[in-house]
């Protein structure tokens, strides 16, 4: 009965390794999201040469903020009434008139900018911030300090977060690369659990329209025939993900091999070995980051992600397969995606406000312990460190819930892929989960 | 003996009955014909068989042992929804199809290349499906019904979808197999089809079984003992005492039910008013049977 399982496995995971555009998928996808964050930041960046300077006019009636102009703004103080500043803007000459009125320094109240378009936030935010410490300094200087001591005395603390294990070992940790860690592997699980279980959903459709289902199984068990589906597919995504990891291994030794011969060829001349560099205090950053990796369990990282790629995975999968038999086109599956979306919106939500935020909140503990958000949550938590208590709790329930959503699909499952042509919705669900 | 017997199966769908306190027996080497109109539970039967459903109640004995998991392996299904793995090469299809039957791949190997070679297919092994002609996915589906060599091989409407020359080729292929031993369950609600072809029938109306034998036997019962006569009479004025009577450019066309007399006797009688063109007995086709059977049970 395995030895059919495994058949199934087989077969669904050789159709699609095969296909010319799992390659494809496999070689693209790594390269299109740095792509389109690099076309973003070069937009962005050619955005604020000096050509698409935005020229703000100035109509100031303290006679005292004298603005200076930078690469994103240019101040002109044409001395010119509100009303033909405002005209100014109208007829396009400038992009935005800031009115300052007659100011009390104490309540600064009544500053107003005119544009013909909205304004980005972040102009406002420069703006705020540019009056603020005029009137910061203004004041200063009025209670007779001078603002120069006083930004000499400005210091910048850093603290490094040292986690203590029980058995008495440190290790380097940095909320930033925690979090980033964090936020990567809770999306990929989220898109993983996503695109891999509409396949799973689109190829039980294919099984009914095609109408191969009833030979099928007439040889195998529905049971037998759902689990090779979902399992031989999760391998599919597995492989890909492997493929990825070794992709970027070797794309970044290569990189890093590049700039690994570059820098010591520009540091020739103070330094004499590699060793001194990562020794060197001249390199407090590339010391810190060094520490950083090797502080961070990436074994611990990559294999938590699996057990929770593989439980999320076959929780939901489940699913996608009952919603797949129930329908018969991939256009009807849209009324059943209600209770596979919300639990993976909530998971992924819950990841960005609360898990990242704080990773060992109430909150935060809770989405990584039911298993429909735990896999996409404990992603958030993982790499901050979660105690052994919890992740084997998490992974005990994941475990319990993808049997029960595998027991009660494969109740909807076997129904569902012989019935062809009539309307199916949760009642008639309902009454297909009660039968037997 | 008997490879397929079903004791009082019985099976509804909520309030649907499907099948009601259902018997029927397949003799070995036989092609049994399961006949009724579309909806009369055929297909559940079948279902049932295979144990893609569960029964409610009742008793299915394979070569004389209880129904189970095991007999996939000795039975062969052609659904009458059917298809195939269209991105999948023929020959991996086939090997899949065996496989999960419970064949070995390398005797199924074996198996593949004979059916292939022997439905000239040979040259298409390394096609996808999609990339066939209708016809010769339909050879392949048959193949894929067939590969593991049931001992009983179920056909549900298993000419619906051919076309007539590829209906013939399979006709004859499920006449080969019936030749080498195989036992032939087919269902259909075409029934001039299996007339000549099935050597025992079943009759399934709404659930029941309402008639079953072999096909000689039922025709033989059915007979009414009305002849049908053409006849060039002497006598342009020959009016004889039977019915439906047409006179066309001085040929006789009549019917007679023949009571007490043997054929022998009508026929020598007839003879002496004139030339006999023809003498033939009428006997109801298995389609007239079945409608009388329906209108009798439904008079009941």
């Amino acid at each position: 009965m395995a030895n059919k399982i495994f058949l199934v496995i087989q077969r669904e995971y050789l159709a699609r390794v095969k296909k010319r555009s799992f390659l494809l998928a496999t070689l693209i996808t790594p390269l299109v999201f740095p792509t389109i964050l690099g076309l973003f930041l070069w937009i962005g960046l050619s955005d604020t040469t000096s050509e698409n300077r935005k020229v703000i006019e100035v109509v100031d009636e303290n006679n005292f903020f004298f603005l200076e102009s930078d690469e994103l703004y240019s101040f002109s103080y044409g001395e010119l009434g509100q009303e033909n500043a405002k005209l100014l803007v109208q007829e396009g000459a400038r992009f935005g008139f800031l009115y300052i009125p007659d100011l009390d320094v104490e309540n600064p109240d009544g500053v107003i900018f005119y544009s013909e378009e909205t304004p980005p936030i972040s102009m406002i935010t420069s703006l705020q911030m540019l009056l603020q410490r005029k009137i910061e300094a203004f004041r200063l200087e009025a209670s007779g300090i001078d603002p120069m001591i006083l930004s000499s005395y400005k210091t910048n603390v850093d603290i490094q977060t040292i986690i203590l294990s029980e058995a008495g070992g440190e290790r380097v940790s940095n909320s930033v690369v925690n979090y980033a860690i964090g936020f990567l592997a809770g999306i990929l699980i989220y898109t993983f659990i996503f695109v891999y279980g509409n396949q799973v959903m689109q190829g039980v459709i294919e099984e009914k329209s095609s109408r191969i289902i009833e030979i099928l199984v007439s040889s195998l068990k529905p049971f037998q025939l759902m689990m090779g589906k979902i399992i031989g597919i999760g391998a599919v995504g597995l492989t890909q993900f492997l493929i990825w990891i070794v992709l970027i291994t070797a794309v970044s030794s290569v990189v890093m091999g590049y700039f690994g011969m570059k820098m010591p060829q520009q540091q020739m001349l103070e330094m004499s070995s590699q060793q001194e560099l990562f020794s060197t205090a001249n390199n407090p950053e590339l010391l810190e980051i060094l520490q950083l990796i090797q502080g961070l369990d990436f074994a611990q990282v990559t294999l938590t992600f699996l057990v929770y790629f593989v439980g999320g995975f076959l929780l939901y999968g489940a699913f996608f397969a009952a919603i797949g038999a129930a329908v018969d086109s991939p256009s009807d599956a849209q009324q059943f995606m209600f209770p596979v979306t919300i639990p993976l919106l909530v998971a992924y939500m819950g990841l960005f406000i609360f898990v990242l935020d704080d990773p060992n909140s109430n909150v935060s503990f809770w989405l990584s312990i039911i298993p429909f958000t735990s896999p996409v949550a404990m992603m958030g938590r993982v790499s901050f460190g979660v105690p052994w208590q919890e992740l084997t709790l998490s992974i005990a329930l994941l475990v319990a819930g993808f049997l029960s959503t595998t027991w009660l699909a494969g109740k909807i499952y076997r129904i569902g892929i012989l019935v062809h042509g009539s309307k199916v919705n949760y009642k008639v669900l309902w009454k297909w989960l009660k039968q037997n | 003996m008997e490879i397929l017997s079903i004791r009082s199966l019985n099976k509804s769908y909520g309030s649907h009955v499907a099948l009601k306190d259902f018997d029927l027996s397949v003799s070995q080497g036989k092609i049994f014909g399961l006949l009724g109109p579309n909806g009369a539970g055929k297909t559940t039967l079948i279902r049932i068989v295979n144990q893609i459903i569960d029964r409610d109640s009742g008793d299915i004995f394979i070569n004389e042992q209880p129904l189970k998991m095991d007999h996939v392996r000795n039975i062969g299904y052609l659904p009458e929804e059917r298809g195939l793995y269209k991105g999948m090469k023929v020959k991996e299809q086939l090997l899949y199809f065996a496989q999960i039957k419970g064949i070995k791949k390398n005797d199924a190997k074996q198996k593949i290349t004979d059916w292939l070679e022997r439905l000239n297919l040979t040259q298409w092994k390394d096609k996808k499906i999609q990339d066939l002609s209708k016809g010769m996915a339909q050879k392949v589906q048959f193949i894929a019904t067939v590969i593991h060599r049931p001992d009983l091989l179920i056909l549900d409407e298993p000419f619906s979808g051919f076309d007539p020359v590829n209906a013939e080729i399979i006709k004859n292929e499920i006449l080969e197999l019936r030749n080498q031993g195989v036992t032939i369950l087919l269902s259909t609600h075409r029934m001039e089809s299996v007339e000549l072809l099935c050597d025992e029938i079943a009759m399934v109306n709404r659930s029941r079984k309402i008639l079953d034998g072999t096909v000689k036997s039922i025709k033989e019962e059915a007979k009414t003992n009305v002849f049908r006569v053409k006849m060039i009479p002497e006598n342009a004025e020959f009016v004889p005492i039977g019915e439906g009577l047409i006179r066309q450019d001085g040929i006789l066309e009549f019917q007679l039910t023949l009571k007490e007399q043997k054929p022998n006797d009508l026929l020598r009688a007839l003879m002496a008013e004139g030339e006999i063109l023809g003498f033939e007995e009428i006997v109801p086709s298995i389609e007239e049977i079945f409608i009388q059977k329906i209108n009798e049970s439904h008079g009941e």
